[in-house]
């Protein structure tokens, strides 16, 4: 009888610690972008992070599944229903791409874990111009409408749903530029192949820190609090015109992902959140910190995806 | 040679007039903007399709000339080609590993008459330095079926 | 620019534990060249994470000794097997395979890892006075310019083979309308989709490759019976030095590898355009143009110097600009953020140490690569000794494999199978597969460029004469098309002349 006893003890102690979920196969980390972008480097970071501070007891392998502007990548973890070994990484073609194409798909099809960072925009020109502030160059587009080039990344995506926005709010008109990458389009503005430029902050910090770009105002509702970026004005100030657009840095998985798996991959991606070596990329990037989870990430997403609709339908990018 | 000559100028005709049609819904126009989605495989469409009939016409008027493929040379061919188009099935169905072991293994005993040992060590081998090149040292996941899934991957 | 920073940068590159690093490196990244579908970005991408512990000088050497090792194993299988490891290496296979084929693969080898040494050697002298100035060049290269250069390697390579030329416009045709299957980046709409999702991604150039030379190769060989050609060479320990001693006498063809491939190379996507087109030149300006396609070694030469000499070029943009000049570029440019260096323009001033250490360590990293495969050159050439019904099924896996990985997508392996069966076709139609791939690889960064310089200048043509640089591009780029149907004419009023005059003794 003490014998019973002693192994139901043992079976309940047992239990609990086994029910935690953990990862028993490699993890799947799709990027729905090429490689060497904005979420490309953040998913490798987090691998590394992982790989470096042994924070998962499986490796992470990231994969790259770009095709049909990420399109390719959300069906493929759409398709993985239930499954506990498969994340996705997004940017904001989690509503473009869908918007845009017409693609069968939706972020309420993938369960949603974690934020993790808000990517913010800047107005970039050429130094050697002569427009100092935001005010004078969009006096400048005002007189020359439709003379002046936009460039950015890809079509129908958030570059150019900004400078739609800012077209809309000061009543010019740019010529729109999509180029494949933000690197790509930032360089196109070193050699004045554009007259400006609403890239990421990162994708052109060290064009200006060598005294090739300027940027103009950022496109948020506050300053970016870092020491390097603080003396940037935000549109409102510079322009009166009220345009604020952040680019979500999330992780989703699966439909029907595992209550405990998503529970594991919160608790990891606070870990790596957590590291010096993810808020010094953040900081870097003048990326903003935005750990959110659960109800307050999914009310995010609900409001950022009716922005999109919004910005999309005003701006003519809905599919036809 | 004529048939053969005269299939793949059909079919190619038949791809290219898919092209056209795609290109028609998306538009071929030419705007400030430049040529619409559709422009550029419109034209290549056309042009791809009056090649097609000028290269079947000549076909037919040179007359038929040698064969295609003879007897003697479609055995050889086939004994490739079916394997390796088994071997994609199979690794659709039941992993690549598994499928690779087999489709090797089965290979050499079947064309190469190799002894067993040579076949055993060798099918089994190759999908073993797969994995530990592709899965473990660079991460690459490759297809996998139930018998991976047994063993936890 | 003082050499002081030089030379600090070689005390950096030729400490002992960076020297490890690089030879690990290399190790590596020839067994992804040699494997298809796993490029240099993808092993970079995937050794990334390791390097995070490391000083980030050690970490880039690490990273860049992958690219070399990539770029020095992608010729290996493009000469064994006419499958073309990396996209570069297409070129390689034109004489590269002949050249295996008639019993010379350790020659074809020797001479292939020669000529991308000195193609990179080349390159990295050119960085290391000229960077900065390289630098203000490559910015004024806007997407007109950029198309202008894809016209004329385009032009260069078109109406050098003969053959029929209704076949060959098809194959062209085919290439381009391959590239354009998948999302259009100007517009964002889906074309040639159909509505599959598999569809969207597009054709991939190096599955297409591996299927259409790769696969449709081993069953045209078959046909003369189940077993490889060139199987009968010996194993030949001195070939390297053999071959050595004809190789100078193809210098012209180096130094034009060389120049075009750093031209090419400080654009995105160079090193498989500068490859095609070092070939077409090497085939215009050759005495016996009639050898190229059948085993001549200066075939193999052109393509593998530029190659390399791009491929070195690349790492320009990415040093003094911050801007990728390859996928492999991109992801080591991920790596720099990671370990805490901002690239761009500033990394010269900011960071002396890791710039002058990575450029060294391209002096070094390429001396060591090329010293390891060529010691591994005689047992490379021997692979062709093993016995058919092992080598071949190996072979199809490794296919199967490298078309998988490129994306991870099963779908791609069915694509490498009925690409084979259509290689195995055309080549026995006599439909031409080289401009296929070659408009196939261009067809998507031509169109992009085309369309964007038409934005820019609201859909004029004009553009592209207005422009200087592209201007001087464009015209030779139209020179070459003109070529092909004035050469006739020039040459019989030549032969005319030569007749009469006493040959020159050239």
């Amino acid at each position: 009888m003490n014998v019973l006893v002693a192994l139901v003890s043992i079976l309940f102690l047992v239990t609990p610690a086994a029910a935690a979920w953990e990862p028993t196969k490699p993890i799947e980390f799709v990027v729905p972008a090429g490689t060497g972008g904005g979420a490309d480097q953040m998913a490798r970071l987090i691998h590394g992070i992982a790989e470096k501070h042994k924070l998962s007891p499986r490796p992470i392998v990231v994969v790259n599944k770009s095709g049909g502007a990420g399109a390719e990548g959300f069906l493929h973890v759409k398709g993985k229903k239930g499954d506990a070994h498969t994340i996705i990484i997004t940017l904001s073609n989690l509503f473009t791409t869908p918007l845009h194409t017409g693609v069968p798909f939706n972020w309420k099809d993938l369960t949603p874990v974690a934020r993790l960072a808000l990517d913010q925009f800047i107005l970039w020109v050429n130094a050697e111009t002569p427009y100092k502030t935001a005010k004078e160059y969009a006096a400048a587009v005002k007189e020359k409408s439709g003379q002046f080039k936009m460039g950015g990344t890809g079509s129908a995506q958030e570059d150019q749903i900004i400078t739609i926005q800012l077209e809309q709010a000061l009543g010019v008109k740019f010529t729109y530029v999509p180029f494949k990458g933000g690197g790509e389009v930032c360089v196109n503005l070193v050699g004045k192949h554009v007259d400006s430029t609403v890239n990421n902050p990162i994708e052109c910090a060290s064009h200006w820190k060598a005294g090739r770009v300027r940027p103009l105002a950022v496109f948020d509702t506050g300053r970016i609090p870092e020491p390097d970026w603080k003396d940037i004005p935000t549109v409102k100030d510079a322009l009166g015109a009220d345009i604020s657009y952040n680019m979500l840095r999330g992780i989703f998985g699966p439909p029907d992902m595992p209550k405990e798996a998503v529970e594991w991959y919160v608790a990891f991606l606070k870990k790596v959140y957590d590291t010096p070596e993810f808020k010094e990329y953040l900081s870097k990037g003048a990326l903003k910190p935005a750990f959110a989870t659960g109800a307050e990430y999914v009310k995010w997403v609900e409001g950022a995806e009716q922005l999109h609709k919004d910005l999309m339908t005003k701006g003519g990018l809905l599919k036809k | 040679m004529r048939a053969a000559e005269l299939t793949t100028a059909f079919v190619l005709f038949g791809l290219a007039g898919l092209v056209v049609a795609d290109a028609l819904r998306l538009g071929i126009g030419w705007s400030t903007d430049g040529p619409a989605s559709g422009f550029f495989p419109f034209w290549l469409g056309v042009a791809a399709m009056a090649a097609c009939v000028a290269i079947a016409a000549q076909a037919l008027r040179r007359g038929d000339h040698g064969t295609f493929l003879t007897r003697a040379q479609a055995a050889p061919v086939l004994k490739v080609l079916v394997p390796a188009a088994g071997l994609v099935v199979a690794t659709q169905v039941i992993g690549l590993y598994v499928a690779s072991a087999v489709y090797i293994g089965l290979y050499m005993r079947w064309i190469g008459r190799h002894a067993w040992w040579l076949v055993l060590v060798l099918g089994a081998g190759m999908p073993l330095v797969t994995f530990l090149i592709f899965e473990r040292w660079f991460l690459v996941p490759l297809p996998k079926g139930p018998l991976e899934a047994w063993l936890g991957y | 620019m003082g050499f002081e920073n030089l030379f600090l940068g070689f005390q950096v590159a030729l400490s002992p534990f960076n020297i490890f690093i690089a030879v690990v490196g290399i190790a590596l990244g020839t067994i992804i060249g040699v494997l298809p579908g796993l490029g240099g970005a993808n092993g970079v991408a995937i050794l990334l994470p390791l390097t995070f512990t490391m000083p980030p000088t050690s970490a880039i050497i690490l990273l860049t000794s992958i690219y070399w090792g990539a770029l020095f194993g992608g010729a290996i299988t493009s000469v064994l097997f006419n499958i073309p490891g990396e996209p570069w290496s297409v070129a390689t296979t034109f004489d590269g395979y002949p050249m295996a084929k008639q019993g010379q693969g350790g020659q074809a080898l020797t001479a292939a890892f020669t000529s991308s040494f000195v193609g990179a050697w080349f390159s990295i002298v050119l960085i290391t006075f000229f960077a900065p100035v390289l630098a203000e060049i490559a910015l004024k290269f806007g997407p007109p310019e950029f198309f202008a250069i894809q016209l004329l390697t385009f032009s260069s390579f078109v109406g050098l083979g003969g053959g029929n030329p209704l076949k060959s416009l098809v194959s062209i045709l085919f290439g381009f309308m391959l590239a354009s299957v998948g999302l259009d980046i100007v517009t964002g709409q889906l074309r040639l989709t159909f509505g599959f999702v598999d569809l969207m991604k597009g054709f991939n150039f190096i599955v297409a490759v591996i299927g259409l030379f790769g696969v449709g190769e081993i069953l045209l060989s078959v046909e003369e019976g189940l077993r490889f050609q060139g199987a009968r060479a010996g194993m030949n320990t001195r070939v390297v030095l053999d071959t050595w001693k004809i190789l100078p006498r193809y210098y012209r063809t180096f130094v034009r590898g060389s120049f075009i491939g750093f031209w090419m190379g400080f654009k995105p996507g160079g090193a498989t355009p500068a490859s095609f087109m070092s070939y077409a030149f090497a085939k215009r300006f050759s005495r016996h143009p009639e050898r190229f396609g059948k085993g001549e070694i200066e075939g193999i030469v052109a393509p593998e110097t530029a190659a390399h000499s791009a491929g070195v070029a690349a790492m320009l943009p990415m040093i003094t600009l911050g801007i990728p000049g390859s996928p492999t570029a991109a992801v080591m440019l991920g790596g720099l953020i990671i370990w805490g260096l901002q690239p761009g323009p500033m990394l010269f001033k900011e960071q002396p140490e890791f710039v002058w250490g990575l450029i060294a360590s391209m002096y070094t990293g390429n001396v060591i690569g090329v010293l390891m495969v060529l010691a591994c050159v005689p047992f490379f050439a021997a692979i062709l000794r093993i016995p058919f019904a092992i080598l071949t099924p190996v072979i199809v896996v490794v296919c199967a494999i490298g078309a998988y990985a490129v994306n991870n997508a099963m779908i791609d392996v069915w694509y490498m199978l009925i690409f084979g069966v259509v290689g195995y076709v055309f080549k026995k139609l006599d439909y031409p597969l080289a401009p296929l791939v070659l408009a196939l690889v261009l067809g998507d960064l031509a169109e992009n460029a085309l369309r964007q310089s038409l934005i820019m200048s609201q859909g004029s043509l004009g553009i592209f004469f207005t422009r200087p640089i592209a201007a001087v591009i464009t015209a030779l780029a139209i020179f070459f098309f003109v070529l092909p149907l004035v050469t006739p004419w020039w040459r019989t009023r030549r032969g005319a002349a030569a007749t009469a005059a006493t040959p020159r003794g050239h």
